[in-house]
């Protein structure tokens, strides 16, 4: 037993030493029960000694009575917890598995290879550092080969092993050896994989698992668990693009200010410049605090608290990055996505998307295709189903900083959650931008990180500036309200009131973005939603000419107008909810734009077959029945000069 | 070790923080169970180094069944006292009323009243949106598939057809009203490298663990000891004083105890290491009846 006489060579001392230090390896076994997986990892198990006693005694009771081995101990049944929960009819699923040697610690996640189980695949893969993928050496490369090789590369592992099972019932022969290696060639030439290694084995019998196989020795190479024990993987880690996604602030009393999280990719050190995304703003890094006191460095996948010598606003979702090396930031994601729910993907509904420690609301305005996992082909398709692997395009709420999934599993991934049911629906991998816009009809202009610094140092005339020159505090007043609730009719009345009292103030309603700026969007929901993004991000602009914007939309969606409100900035933006029944709002109806709907000659009319989402908690709610306009008006100047906007 | 790399100890470590300050930051009201053990201990840690230098920011919790250890409860108040903790306890007052016991009522339904619905009771009094306990994926078949995050429902089940998958290291962390998630940072720990963990950063573990001369009677196969008066000896039942110690802790009357010389934390991992018995093994609780664990889960249980 190797620990013993590790022990009885060291001493314990020395050994616990030596033994907390080992490394640790992820790695994922794909096969069916027919390939022999169960046996391979209940041989990995039993010969490197992690079967304890009372385990196997029972194992070997249950070999009586289920075994296939004859009077051999079936291997396979030690893992036998998902056998029996099939029998039980629960979902199978990822199992996760723990065995260590001297040198390494390994977790092994165990997926069921069967076609309707990609999405437990991708699960476990998306951790690991290396997949065996398991042959059974009488049938070769077979559909099932395609696939696992296909899902392990998508999830971006770098290391394959290729497990030429059952050697036994073809003789040992080096030749059938040969021709699964070439025919693999095949597999291995469209994925990118860096390290693939072959190995001929029979798990059932112990040959070239553990122990060197004396019936092969025409294979030169390494038995497995010495290929798990020696592989590198330390490599793989990215040490060059600073990446930390801000996880949480600590506050625990007014002299200290530490932003928590774990860093994703690179190095940091006290004294290095940083930039925040998406704000821009730039800072020192103070100290790096752990529980054991400060440190001079921290890198990839430690967790620890960064100080900045200055006071910047950073919150939970932000990110810290190296100023001259940012990541893209943008409201469009170009990614592969595996679809996980029962319910399929809708083009157009609102997801949530979770990416890193940020999270917005998404829409997937585009399937480009589906890849058929088995043939690795690229077929159309208008949505994607449950086990699915296709390309899409996402459109986010706010902008997020996303790398390319090849250069950083963390910053490259996400989740897209659903709103209601809250299930996780599907995992994304952001691909490389440049790949995303050469094949996108519409190229999207987009801008980094780096675009804010660049914009905050050539920047002369500041929005102060202007600000005090024009001796006003400019303000976007934002007007929702169902159609015909009195938005526009309040917007120009306001606008007129203000402009008598010297301020700088302009309109912005459908009417005016739809005859110009916006003259491109229909009313379908991705466009009403550009439309409100545009309108925003236009009384941005205004704001920092000093002048004041108000804006009347029916907006009817929480999430677009909390859009709006964070596009402009929370402390210059106002929310007014002109609240007036459907009942009132259909009698008004004098250009028939309700009676068209009830017709149903136009769609998506917002009351009628769109629905509008009542604001939670809106500045000023005005009712536009029982009050008058004026007494409305004077409402809402009243509540600007409470807030010192008005002079 | 190259230069930045971690060693297994570090990345577990680093990702049980990771794991326990996205919960903190994504949960209305959290809170951490407490069970006194080994694995509490060690989560406990991991907590404080998560927020360090800001104190835990959540409640530290204990479900007692009243049938503990004595030397566990001391443990805990130190523990309470020296990491000044904002700790609450908990008790099944109904339990209490009817005075469940294990031995008139049977282990099942005094595991059941005791500690299943003792602990949904806290955590609906409580309100909370997130409990996070010390289960490994390591420690029972059952649990080898288990989420990090476990979804509930509102009546604190367990449906093991609607788990959510865990990719990467993003977790969904939504919730409806009611609803709640078990969170588990030890998931990828196993029994050795809780130890490991204990001797690295040389934590306090309750003295039980260490082998020491203790009252015991024999029952079946295993050694219980007479920790009180309440334990209920049969017709000619006699203690005896032997060196026996603690392989998990639990409720006295149910928790095994071994033969053992070991008295020190190495002497204990050395023992660990060469010894061939898997940790439940002295918990009577789970070999009741088979897929006890899975059953346990779905009423509710961690």
């Amino acid at each position: 037993m190797s620990y013993a006489s590790q022990i009885d060579e060291l001493g314990i001392e020395a050994y616990l030493a030596k033994y907390g230090r080992r490394e640790m390896l992820r790695l994922l076994t794909c096969g069916s029960v027919d390939d022999g997986k169960s046996t391979l990892i209940g041989r990995l198990l039993y010969d490197s000694q992690q079967v304890h006693d009372d385990v196997l005694a029972a194992v070997r009771k249950a070999s009586d009575r289920f075994g296939t081995t004859g009077d051999e101990v079936d291997l396979a049944l030690l893992t036998d917890g998902l056998q029996a929960e099939r029998e039980q009819g629960i979902t199978i699923d990822v199992a996760y598995r723990y065995f260590a040697t001297d040198r390494r610690k390994f977790i092994i996640a165990d997926t069921p290879g069967h076609v309707q189980y990609t999405r437990n695949m991708a699960t476990g893969a998306s951790t690991c550092d290396l997949a065996i993928i398991l042959i059974d050496a009488r049938y070769g490369v077979l559909e099932q080969t395609r696939r696992h090789s296909f899902i392990c590369s998508l999830l971006g592992i770098q290391h394959f092993v290729i497990a030429v099972n059952k050697m036994d019932l073809v003789d040992w022969s080096e030749q059938r050896f040969q021709e699964i290696r070439d025919a693999y060639g095949e597999v291995a030439a469209r994925l990118q994989v860096r390290d693939i290694h072959f190995i001929p084995m029979s798990a059932l019998k112990g040959d070239n698992v553990v122990a060197r196989s004396e019936k092969m020795p025409w294979f030169q190479g390494s038995p497995l668990l010495d290929h798990l024990e020696t592989v590198h993987v330390a490599s793989d880690r990215n040490l060059v693009d600073l990446r930390f996604p801000v996880q949480h602030v600590l506050r625990p009393n007014l002299n200290f200010r530490g932003y928590a999280g774990t860093l994703a990719s690179g190095v940091i050190r006290v004294g290095d410049t940083i930039a925040v995304v998406p704000s821009g703003k730039q800072s020192k890094i103070k100290s790096i605090e752990t529980f054991e006191g400060p440190i001079q460095e921290a890198f990839a996948s430690m967790s620890v608290v960064l100080t900045l010598t200055d006071e910047v606003d950073v919150s939970r979702g932000d990110m810290l990055v190296a100023p001259n090396n940012a990541p893209p930031l943008s409201n469009s994601v170009e990614a592969m996505v595996v679809w996980f729910d029962g319910e399929g993907l809708q083009p157009g509904k609102q997801y949530l998307i979770k990416h890193a420690t940020s999270q917005t609301a998404a829409i997937v305005t585009d399937v480009r295709y589906r890849i058929n996992v088995g043939t690795l082909h690229r077929e159309p398709a208008a949505n994607l189903q449950m086990n699915d692997v296709g390309r899409v395009h996402i459109e986010c709420a706010r902008p997020i900083a996303a790398d390319a999934y090849d250069k950083n599993r963390t910053t490259g991934s996400f989740i897209l959650i659903d709103r209601l049911s809250n299930a996780t629906v599907a995992a994304g991998m952001v691909l490389e931008r440049k790949l995303a816009e050469d094949t996108t009809k519409r190229q999207r202009s987009s801008a980094d990180a780096g675009s804010h610094v660049r914009l905050q140092k050539k920047r002369k005339v500041t929005p102060e500036a202007r600000k005090a020159q024009l001796n006003q505090e400019p303000f976007v007043l934002w007007i929702t309200g169902l159609p015909r609730a009195g938005k526009s009719s309040l917007a120009y009345a306001l606008e007129l009131a203000l402009f008598e009292q010297k301020h700088q103030v302009h309109v912005l309603d459908g009417e005016i973005l739809r005859t110009g700026i916006n003259r491109d969007l229909g009313f379908s929901g991705a466009d009403r939603w550009e439309n409100q993004r545009r309108a925003a991000e236009l009384a941005k602009l205004n704001l920092s000419f000093g002048v004041s914007t108000i804006i009347a939309l029916v907006s009817p969606i929480r999430f677009e107008r909390q859009q709006a409100r964070e596009i402009v900035g929370n402390e210059h933006f106002i929310h007014v909810f002109c609240d007036a029944p459907l009942e009132v709002c259909e009698a008004r109806d004098e250009d028939g734009l309700y009676a068209r709907a009830r017709a149903g000659q136009i769609a998506n009319v917002t009351g009628i077959d769109a629905p509008y989402e009542r604001p939670t908690s809106p500045d000023i709610v005005l009712d536009t029945v029982k009050d008058s306009a004026e007494a409305n008006l004077a409402k809402v100047l009243a509540f600007l000069r409470e807030r010192n906007l008005l002079r | 070790m190259t230069k930045y790399a971690l060693s297994h100890l570090q990345q577990l470590e680093n990702e049980s923080i990771h794991i326990i300050r996205e919960v903190a930051a994504e949960f209305e009201r959290p809170v951490m169970l407490y069970s006194i053990g080994k694995d509490s201990g060690v989560m406990l840690r991991l907590a404080q180094k998560a927020f360090a230098p800001a104190p835990i920011p959540f409640k530290i919790l204990h479900v007692n069944t009243t049938w503990k250890f004595r030397e566990m409860i001391e443990f805990r108040n130190r523990m309470v006292k020296e990491l000044d903790l904002d700790f609450e306890e908990w008790i099944n007052p109904e339990g209490v009323r009817d005075n469940i016991n294990p031995f008139e009522h049977g282990t099942q339904r005094y595991t059941h009243v005791m500690k299943t619905e003792g602990l949904k009771q806290a955590l609906n009094a409580g309100k909370f949106d997130a409990a996070f306990g010390g289960a490994r994926r390591d420690e029972e078949k059952s649990r080898a598939k288990e989420r990090v995050f476990s979804f509930r429902d509102r009546f604190h089940q367990w449906d093991p057809k609607n788990q959510r998958p865990e990719l990467w290291n993003l977790f969904n962390c939504r919730v409806n009203k009611g609803e709640s998630i078990r969170v588990f940072p030890l998931s990828n720990w196993t029994e050795l490298d809780v130890w490991l963990y204990i001797h690295q950063e040389n934590l306090p573990v309750v003295p039980l663990y260490f082998a020491k001369e203790r009252p015991v009677v024999q029952r079946g196969s295993a050694w219980i000891m007479v920790d009180d008066e309440r334990l209920p000896l049969e017709a000619g039942e006699k203690p005896q004083m032997r060196m026996v110690r603690f392989r998990t802790l639990g409720c006295y009357p149910l928790t095994g105890a071994i033969d053992s010389t070991a008295d020190t934390l190495p002497k204990v991992i050395e023992e660990m290491l060469r010894s061939r018995d898997s940790e439940r093994q002295g918990r009577v609780i789970d070999y009741d009846e088979s897929g006890s664990m899975e059953q346990k889960k779905r009423e509710g249980y961690f």
